[in-house]
Order: C-alpha cells, then structure tokens, then sequence
C-alpha cells in the first residue's frame, strides 16, 4: 500500500489515542504552578538573608537548576514529566533538565564530543534564538534612543 | 499571597505550553524557543516588567523569565554603553543561569551513569 504523506498524517492520527486535554492541562498547571511557588520561597529567603532584588533572583534560578540537575541524575525529573508535560518542561528546571539529560546519555560517546557537545543540543537553540532576539532588541532600542 | 500568585501565573504559563504541545505537534525544544523568544519581545516592549512585579516568581522561573532577563539586560546595556550594550547585556544579565546549568550538567554527567537507550542504539551495554 502506497500513501502519500499527508494520508499518512492522517491515519496516524486517527490511529494514535487522542490527548486527554482535561488530564494533561490540569497535571500541567499544577506542577509548573508548584515549582514556581518553590522559586518564591527560595526567593522570599534570599531576599529576607538581606540580598538585593538581582542578586535573590540569580541564586534562585540557579538554587533551581541545581536541585533539577540533582533530580534529573538520580532519574527522578522524568518521573515527575511524565505526569506533569509542560509544567516540568517550562520552568527554568526544565531548561536544566534539557542540558543534563543529554549530557548523561551521550557519556558513552566521551567527555569532548560526547558531554561537552550534547549539553547543548536543546539548550544551544535556546541560547541562540534567545540571543539572536535580544541583540535585535538591542539594536532597534539604540535607533530609537538616538533619534 | 505572594505563592497563590506565583502559583497562578506560573501555572497558566505551564497550562499554555501543554496546550500547545497537545494540539500542535511542536516538540519540547521548539516551545523552548519560542518561550524564550516571547519573553524576549514582552520584556522589549514592556509588558513583561509589570507582570513579572505581581507574579514574582511565577513569572521569572518559567522560560519567558529568562527571555525577560535577557530583555531587560540589553536595555540596561544600552542605555548605559551605546549599541555595544546590545551584544554584551543579555548574556551578562544571563550568566547565572547558563553558567550554574552547564558546569551542574558536567558534575552530574561525572558522577552518575545512566544504563539508557543511547547504549542500547550503539550496541554497548
């Protein structure tokens, strides 16, 4: 049988199960909503240990990626995305978690190659895009100060 | 009130993502990028800064925070250096975070070993 891949598309489609929007949104909210209110905390107590506003911030992101990196080695941050989809993933740990995984899993290909590339391989488009937008930002704030 | 806020911005930014994981077919890296990028354009044209004031840390601890950050870095680049600013702020603003995600990356690849599928796909054990 010969499919053209949009026939293709569409059987998989009706073949896959659909998504249970009301499970996964619901798991999603909660989780993220919950790893955010670990960041208040965390920020609360820095800012109370009399650091400045910038400062409190920094240490709470990396406070987070640090107990996310901490999880993800010991197997424990799939478990958890496994129930909670977009809400571990849109944190700051998920960012985390998309640097330390394929650092572990490509440990077999060596620590240059292997590791030093593969860290990132899901952070790296992250930081380029994310650079790329603010340095454009950047350039057009110049302009219009200048004018 | 400062953690019900946090809870529920932080929440509905996560509920977004799922959303669109579950009715596009956009793989987690694409929705990385795209909340990055977002938080970049909301900090430039300043609607992330009032946001991320109620939300706290609902709003800086998702990934549209560190777009914000890189945002809000530039800005301050700029307006204090001159254009150079736009290639040195954001980074500077950033370094934190990609600095503490990398070299915990590194430790965490030094001490654990994972029996996962990549040895299973190269035929090792």
């Amino acid at each position: 049988m010969k499919l053209t891949e949009n026939e293709y598309g569409a059987l998989a489609k009706r073949r896959s199960p659909d998504t249970k929007l009301y499970k996964t949104i619901p798991g999603a909210f909660v989780i993220g909503g919950l790893i955010c209110c670990t960041g208040q905390l965390l920020l609360n107590l820095y800012s109370s240990a009399g650091l400045d506003k910038t400062a409190a911030g920094t240490l709470t992101s990396v406070t987070l990626v640090a107990l996310s990196a901490l999880l993800t080695g010991f197997g424990l941050y799939d478990k958890i995305a496994k129930h909670a989809g977009a809400g571990t993933l849109v944190p700051i740990t998920g960012f985390a978690n998309a640097v330390v995984s394929p650092a572990l899993e490509f440990k077999t290909e060596g620590y240059v190659l292997g590791v030093g590339a593969k860290i990132f391989l899901i952070a790296g488009p992250v930081i380029v895009y994310g650079l790329a937008a603010s340095a454009l930002y950047g350039i057009i704030l110049f302009i219009t100060q200048a004018v | 009130m400062d953690y019900l806020w946090a809870f529920l911005a932080g929440g509905a930014l996560c509920a977004i993502g799922q959303l669109l994981i579950d009715l596009t077919s956009m793989t987690p890296a694409r929705i990385l990028v795209t909340y990055v990028v977002a938080g970049v354009f909301l900090g430039a044209v300043g609607v992330y800064e009032p946001y991320a004031e109620f939300a706290g840390a609902g709003a800086t601890v998702p990934l549209t925070g560190f777009g914000y950050q890189l945002a809000k870095g530039v800005r301050e680049a700029v307006t204090a250096d001159g254009l150079i600013g736009a290639l040195t702020g954001g980074l500077e603003a950033c370094a934190g975070g990609i600095t503490a995600a990398v070299v915990f990356a590194l430790i965490v690849a030094l001490l654990f070993t994972r029996g996962d599928k990549t040895a299973k796909i190269t035929g090792q054990s």
